[in-house]
């Protein structure tokens, strides 16, 4: 019987795996990086059909707005022409569609085997529990985390950053 | 009320859609998107199961894994800056000095 | 746990730690330390006796060494009353040694290295004693081994003394290898390896057999035997007694310390630790009486010729460890235990006094350079005739009252070889007699045969050692009244304090036996001295006219029945040629050349065409690994 949330379910399913489809296939990695931004958004919905508003808040901020915005300032540095004209796949890539297509079999096998008793009572959920929780029994993680956030930041830099006196000293040794 | 398994088989497609993605393209700029996929496929699985077990610590999971993806992110963006300024590309297949 | 029986192996071991690193600085000085220690260690010695007498038994864990599933190995001290009396006959005999040592290995070059070696053989003999598992008890047994190694070899450059440390070593991992068979198969037995939980359960195990290689074995019989293995290597029984000998490349204060008085027994304090185990099994007791009395005969037998003044001693401490052993085989183990703890006095007393004259003599160990040495060397004269008579067994010496115990005991107990071994014991006696007074004689009275060089040279030695002499001598008179029997008017004081450990062997017969059996024995012992006095003092040129006559017993006896003969030709040459032509030539140079060079040969074939698998690709990898997650997902579905 078709109802609303199936509804739903169905659009975000289609979305989601055809922008999934189309972004891994795209030439273009601006057009990838785009459709993936779109791909997020609509996660970010199915994320609302299973009642979780803050995490689909989390994923609309960080994943959409952070972390794709950074994939495409990379992708603008580098070299874009040639990119868009070289092949888009190695040259195996036939052998490796297989391989995903057997990993889904096993998952989905999987998937159908399994029998997940569902508990009848509600526990209490929303925004709310989960800040409770995050800061009090879950405080210690939330607080490395941070630091683990804390160091990507640093490590980040000191990757990108360009290193004059290192520059200079490797192509002195060439 | 949609079943639980619809939500997992969407999680399985789109993680197998992330590998594949992985496994096939040069642009490692475009691997790492596929990373992502893969990750997201992992957090529909875990946000899934925690709305139907009634157990919030499915989302506070996710909730780091998305902490952890942008550390990730951070971090492997740098690394491919310094290759493509080493290296001059970012094609996988022009990269083999693990062989070394 | 009292503090002392912390600081009783402590002490030694730290001394020896310590003359080991500070021997160079130390020189002349290094006896201090291992003397203070090996005070210490008696001082704490008679403080656990003391303990002990008042009724306090320890058994304690010290501290957790291993654990391995089931195994739970610890450093553990058990003090009961067989503990407390090889406690003190140890460290009593050790502090002596240790005093007697300064005069004896004075200018050695390697004076620290020997008291050293001297504290560490202290600090193993003690571990061994103490232990409450047998795997302590083993450490104990392996760690005295490699300090009787390491001082039978002391002068190294000697090859003969480098041999005899060889020999010692190797004859004794047969006795060692049954050893650690026997402590397995208790462990797989009773699942543990505490002595005081073995002993409990101990009596459950009569009836079951074990099977192996498709034999069937009596269970405690096996047990028994594979113990008694390792104390026929330790105490030079037959047919493992033939280092026992050779050890005399030693130096005179390791001979009497290592090799009469304290390590030697372990074998006999093995046996009677064990008492439980061993009595469950008629054939092993039978087995360990006939060994012992075989043993007995044997070795005195080949000490009645023997000229090297040490090697006669030698033989006479096999001889009376297998009467101990005769003991521990008819069930009296108390009295296995007194003659070791009387024996390990006179013992030590007799080969002091030899080191004493070899010192005298400038190094010379042959008696027939000897003779006459009553009046250059008086207190080692008189000392060493108080040993010979205490082990004659003259009435009212340590001697007489322990072998007497045995042969009484051997009498009337119900084991079936008793009678057998009393009768050999008794023989024995004479014997025994014969050759300490025959060796007594030769050294002392008559004329000096020796060169005039050495007749200048003869002097009595420093008080250092006449000092350890006059102390051992009062213990080989007066150790024996401990235990002297009731109808002598004593209160078999030993048999009594034994008796919660070693249990007590009745011998249940008239007082009248009692007295003509002492009679017996007595009258053995007095005759051996006076055959010896006739023919020694008396008819010097009888002795030679006999070996004359019985020339082919006396080969036989000179060349110890050709037991090492033996040895070489059905052991050792075999091994050599086995080495030589199968191992060497074949096995070394076919076989494993062969592995050796076609293994990497192999390797480098394989792994040429392994090497195209790393393209240095990611993407490969990855896709490696997703099939591996496939696979495993499918392996996971399948099981």
């Amino acid at each position: 019987m078709l109802t609303l949330p199936k509804i739903l379910f169905a659009y975000f399913a289609v979305m989601i795996l055809g922008l999934a489809g189309a972004a891994v296939t795209r030439r273009n990695p601006v057009h990838a990086v785009l459709l993936v931004l779109a791909m997020f958004l609509h996660m970010a919905g199915i994320y609302l059909t299973l009642g979780a508003e803050f995490l689909a808040a989390v994923q609309m901020i960080v994943y959409a707005g952070a972390i794709l915005v950074l994939y495409l300032f990379v992708v603008f540095l580098v070299d874009l022409r040639r990119e868009v004209q070289s092949e888009r796949f190695v040259d195996w890539h036939s052998n490796s569609f297989l391989v995903a297509l057997l990993l889904f079999l096993a998952l989905a096998y999987g998937v159908g085997r399994a029998q997940v008793e569902v508990p009848d009572a509600t526990a209490p959920a929303g925004v709310l529990h989960l800040g409770v929780e995050l800061f009090t029994t879950y405080l210690l993680p939330f607080e490395i985390a941070g630091i683990v956030l804390l160091v990507a930041v640093v490590g980040g830099m000191a990757l990108a950053r360009r290193d004059r006196a290192a520059t200079t000293a490797e192509e002195e040794v060439r | 009320m949609v079943p639980l398994s619809w939500y997992l088989l969407l999680a399985a497609a789109l993680f197998a859609i992330g590998l594949y993605g992985f496994l096939t393209r040069r642009n490692m700029i475009v691997m790492f998107l596929c990373i992502e996929l893969m990750l997201n496929g992992a957090n529909l699985n875990l946000v899934a199961l925690s709305h139907y077990l009634q157990d919030l610590r499915g989302q506070i999971f996710t909730f780091f894994v998305i902490a952890v993806a942008a550390a990730e992110a951070a971090i492997g963006l740098g690394i491919m800056l310094a290759l493509f300024r080493n290296r001059r590309s970012v094609y996988s297949d022009s990269i083999t000095s693990l062989k070394e | 746990m009292p503090l002392y029986l912390v600081l009783l192996p402590l002490a030694p071991l730290l001394s020896f730690l310590l003359t080991l690193l500070s021997g160079k600085w130390m020189g002349s000085r290094a006896h201090r330390l291992p003397i203070l220690a090996a005070s210490i260690s008696l001082g704490c010695a008679l403080a656990a006796g003391w303990d002990v007498a008042h009724g306090v038994v320890t058994d304690a864990d010290f501290y957790t060494w291993i654990t391995a599933g089931d195994l739970q190995v610890s450093f553990g001290f058990l003090v009961d009353q067989l503990t407390a009396a090889m406690l003190i006959v140890v460290t009593s005999i050790s502090l002596l040694v240790h005093i007697y040592s300064v005069g004896y290995m004075q200018g050695d070059p390697s004076y620290p290295r020997f008291f050293a070696y001297l504290s560490l053989f202290t600090f193993s003999m003690l571990m061994l004693v103490l232990g409450n598992n047998f795997l302590q008890l083993f450490f104990g047994w392996e760690a005295v081994g490699l300090s009787s190694y390491l001082l039978i070899g002391f002068w190294h450059q000697k090859k003969s003394a480098a041999d005899a440390g060889k020999k010692a070593f190797i004859v004794n991992r047969f006795g060692d290898f049954g050893l650690s068979l026997g402590i397995m198969l208790v462990f797989v037995t009773f699942g543990t390896l505490h002595y005081q939980e073995v002993f409990q359960a101990a009596p459950g195990i009569v009836g079951q057999q074990f099977t192996l290689l498709g034999l069937t074995f009596e269970l405690p019989t096996l047990i028994a035997l594979l113990l008694f293995c390792g104390a026929v290597g330790k105490s030079a029984m037959i047919p493992l007694h033939v280092w026992l000998p050779d050890a005399m490349e030693g130096p005179t204060p390791v001979s009497a310390l290592i090799h009469a008085a304290t390590m030697v027994t372990a074998g006999v304090f093995l046996v009677a630790r064990c008492n439980p185990l061993f009595e469950l099994s008629s054939v092993a007791l039978n087995v360990i009486t006939v060994v012992g009395a075989v043993t007995c005969l044997f070795a005195a037998t080949i000490a009645l010729v023997q000229t090297d003044i040490k090697r006669v001693v030698a033989y006479s401490t096999v001889s009376q460890l297998s009467y101990m052993f005769v003991a521990c085989g008819v069930g009296a183990y108390s009295a296995g235990i007194f003659h070791l703890f009387t024996h390990a006095y006179f013992k030590a007393l007799l080969f002091l006094g030899c080191g004493s004259v070899i010192h005298a003599m400038g190094g010379e160990q042959d008696v027939r350079s000897m003779g006459g040495l009553k009046k250059y060397l008086p207190i080692t004269y008189w000392t060493f005739l108080l040993a010979s008579l205490s082990i004659s067994g003259a009435p009212g010496l340590a001697g007489f009252f322990s072998k007497d115990e045995i042969l009484l005991m051997a009498y009337t107990t119900n084991i079936g070889s008793g009678r057998f071994a009393w009768f050999i014991g008794l023989v024995v006696a004479f014997i025994t007699a014969f050759y300490s007074f025959r060796l007594f004689f030769l050294t002392f009275h008559g004329r000096f045969r020796g060169s005039t060089e050495q007749r200048d040279h003869l002097h009595e030695s420093p008080p250092v050692m006449t000092v350890p002499l006059i102390l051992l001598a009062v213990g080989a008179v007066t150790a024996g009244w401990l235990g002297s029997p009731e109808i002598l008017g004593g209160h078999s004081m030993w048999d009594h304090f034994m008796a919660p450990v070693l249990g007590r062997a009745e011998a249940h017969v008239p007082h009248f036996t009692e007295w003509l059996l002492m009679g017996i024995s007595v009258f053995a012992g007095l005759s051996g001295i006076w055959l010896a006095y006739h023919l020694y003092v008396r008819r010097p040129e009888l002795p030679g006219q006999l070996r004359e006559s019985f020339s082919e017993t006396y080969r036989w006896l000179v060349n110890k029945y050709y037991v090492d003969e033996f040895y070489v030709a059905v052991l050792v040459q075999p091994a050599i040629n086995c080495s030589r032509y199968v191992l060497s030539a074949f096995a070394d140079a076919t076989l494993i050349e062969g592995v050796v060079n076609g293994v990497p040969r192999l390797i480098g074939r394989a792994s040429g065409r392994l090497r195209r698998l790393q393209s240095g690709h990611v993407q490969h990898y990855l896709a490696a690994m997703a099939s591996g997650a496939v696979g495993l997902l499918v392996w996971l579905y399948l099981v």
